[in-house]
């Protein structure tokens, strides 16, 4: 039986959730731009609170009360963690203060120490700067080449020209623009096979749905716990055990290390190799707690419970003919969130538009600058989905558009000209 | 609230801007863009014994952007290239706050007053204004 939240759990939900009890210009706030950062339950926002107000200390250090129960809660969430992505081992889990930082130590650490002229890493056009950006400095300092994988007319990927001279495929699970959920699985072993390894960004997949890092294959998983219910700045580097152990530390600094001398330093075991510096306690701490909220819920029903919202939304969107959607028409393969373009009025004119409405939707390139121009778009509008949101705010949605299409008029002179 | 954002002069420049193209021959001409949204402007001039005899824009952008660069061409037009820099500056202050708007003089421009209740929005309103300084002082 598909499991689904119904009528009484959504309020449950909605209620745990102060900011959505609020008027935005007048009007009661929808909250559509959850793929940007999602909203946090009382729950996450008590525990921030309860640290710095009962056991704010440092981890691993003190030898008193307030140091033994903040470190105990930081490893605790650490476990909590590790199970929730089926981690083997809570050491292969090690905080960062999100997907850009994770990437960027696997950059700095792993692909600067072990690429050279001529390798290549692999990605898609589907990618968020922060899984291009490291890649174009790795390739600088290393003089590997980065290559894509091309996209399908519908927005899923083509089939990957995965060869002997590709060391690192870097893919996200779910984009954050097209929705699309990628078959990371397969691409493992397609990489592992020419003895490649796979860095996979969970940032817009482990919000929305379960998560298996062990039966993925995934070399590397990073996510951020924003998007997730969690605080900002807080945030997920797994890796294989191996893997991590043979890295070279990525900071260097308190924590990170086992022993300093006059002359050297010897490095901490894991994760705290990793760890340097006083680290994100209270963020890492309350990313536990946001986990636990979610699998309170539980990730299918929350899964289902998108896939419906997203796909009445694509079928409310797609019953006007000036719409124009992004990515897989499938809400079975997509993630929760709707990309596109209205009639000829522009993604930032419809967000102020949205805004007065109190519906908060993104308007931009979502920072995916290359997926756009190689769309042809200059922006798109964004509407994306969590657990709280519910059919009736699609409708709202869908009503502010037609709304949008009178205030606006006939713009034909909107479109891209000349470039 | 959004009325004062979308007055109708804005919605009338965004619906039928005004100068729109390329200016033959360019001899002045710059590209600019907010990365932020990927909106991209181009001005381009004529210019004869140092007036700007002819200015165009092109690109795409929202409808305060291009509203906002259809409206600075008509403002520009026969200026010197000091006159016309002036001109950029003084309005680009009034877009930080740091002037007061001028009154009904300002024709067409005052209606862009409005944006600045919609702080990001600003940006669109002067995307053109910035690309024309730059291109300006280039020649300059
Ligand atoms: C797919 C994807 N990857 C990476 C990121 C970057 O996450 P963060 O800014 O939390 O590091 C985002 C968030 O915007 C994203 O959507």
């Amino acid at each position: 039986m598909i499991e689904r939240l119904d009528a009484v759990e959504l309020e449950e939900i909605r209620d745990d959730f102060p900011i959505l009890q609020q008027r935005v210009h007048g009007k009661p706030l929808i909250y559509f731009d959850n793929a940007a950062t999602s909203q946090k339950p009382r729950q996450v926002i008590e525990t921030l609170n309860d640290y710095y107000r009962r056991y704010n200390a440092n981890v691993h250090r003190g030898i008193h009360a307030l140091a033994e129960r903040a470190t105990r809660e930081y490893e605790l969430a650490r476990h909590t963690i590790a199970k929730f992505i089926n981690a083997p081992a809570p050491e292969t889990v090690v905080f960062t203060r999100g997907t850009t930082e994770a990437i960027n130590l696997v950059a700095y650490s792993w692909a600067r120490a072990n690429l050279k002229q001529g390798d290549e890493i692999l990605i898609t056009w589907m990618e968020h700067h922060s899984n291009i950006v490291p890649w174009y400095q790795v390739a600088a300092a290393t003089g590997a080449v980065i290559k894509r994988i091309d996209l399908n007319a519908d927005g899923t990927l083509a089939i990957p020209a995965i060869n002997p001279r590709t060391k690192l495929v870097a893919v996200t699970q779910c984009s954050n623009v097209l929705g699309t959920i990628n078959p990371v699985k397969e691409l493992a072993a397609a990489a592992h096979k020419v003895g490649a390894l796979i860095l996979v960004d969970g940032a817009q997949s482990v919000p929305h749905l379960a998560v298996d890092v062990q039966a993925l294959d995934a070399d590397f998983f990073v996510f951020s716990g924003h998007k997730m219910l969690g605080p900002t700045a807080s945030g997920v580097l797994y890796g294989k055990r191996a893997l991590l152990e043979g890295m070279p530390p990525f900071m260097g600094g308190g924590e990170m290390i086992r022993e300093v001398s006059a002359t050297g330093f010897t490095t901490n075991d894991l994760p705290y190799k990793f760890e340097a510096g006083t680290p994100n306690i209270a963020e890492s701490i309350g990313l536990g707690i946001a986990v636990d909220y979610l699998q309170k819920v539980g990730l299918d029903k929350i899964r289902q419970h998108e896939k419906e919202i997203t796909a009445y939304a694509l079928e409310r969107l797609q019953e006007m003919i000036e719409i124009k959607i992004y990515g897989p028409l499938d809400a079975e393969k997509r993630g929760g969130l709707v990309a596109f373009t209205f009639s000829d009025i522009h993604p930032h004119d419809l967000a102020t538009f949205f805004d007065q409405e109190g519906i908060a939707i993104r308007a931009g390139h979502h920072c995916a600058m290359p997926l756009h121009k190689h769309l042809g778009i200059g922006a798109t509008a964004r509407a994306s989905f969590y657990l709280y949101n519910t059919r009736a705010e699609v409708d709202a949605l869908v009503a502010t558009l037609q709304k949008a299409k009178k205030f606006f008029g006939a713009c034909p002179t909107g479109r891209a000209l000349g470039f | 609230m959004l009325e004062e954002l979308y007055q109708e002069i804005i919605l009338d420049h965004y619906r039928r801007p005004r100068n729109r193209g390329k200016a033959v021959p360019a001899d002045l001409a710059y590209k600019d863009s907010n990365p932020l949204c990927g909106d991209e402007i181009e001005v381009t001039a004529t210019l004869v014994d140092g007036k700007i005899k002819d200015i165009k824009f092109d690109g795409h952008g929202c409808s305060i952007c291009l509203a906002s660069s259809s409206i600075m061409t008509g403002k520009l037009v026969g200026k010197t290239l000091a006159e016309a820099l002036n001109y950029i500056e003084n309005f680009q202050k009034m877009m930080r706050g740091d002037i007061p708007f001028g009154g009904k003089e300002m024709g067409d421009l005052k209606a862009l007053e409005g944006v600045l209740k919609f702080p990001v929005r600003v940006k669109c309103a002067t995307l053109a204004w910035h690309t024309a300084h730059r291109g300006i002082t280039a020649k300059l």
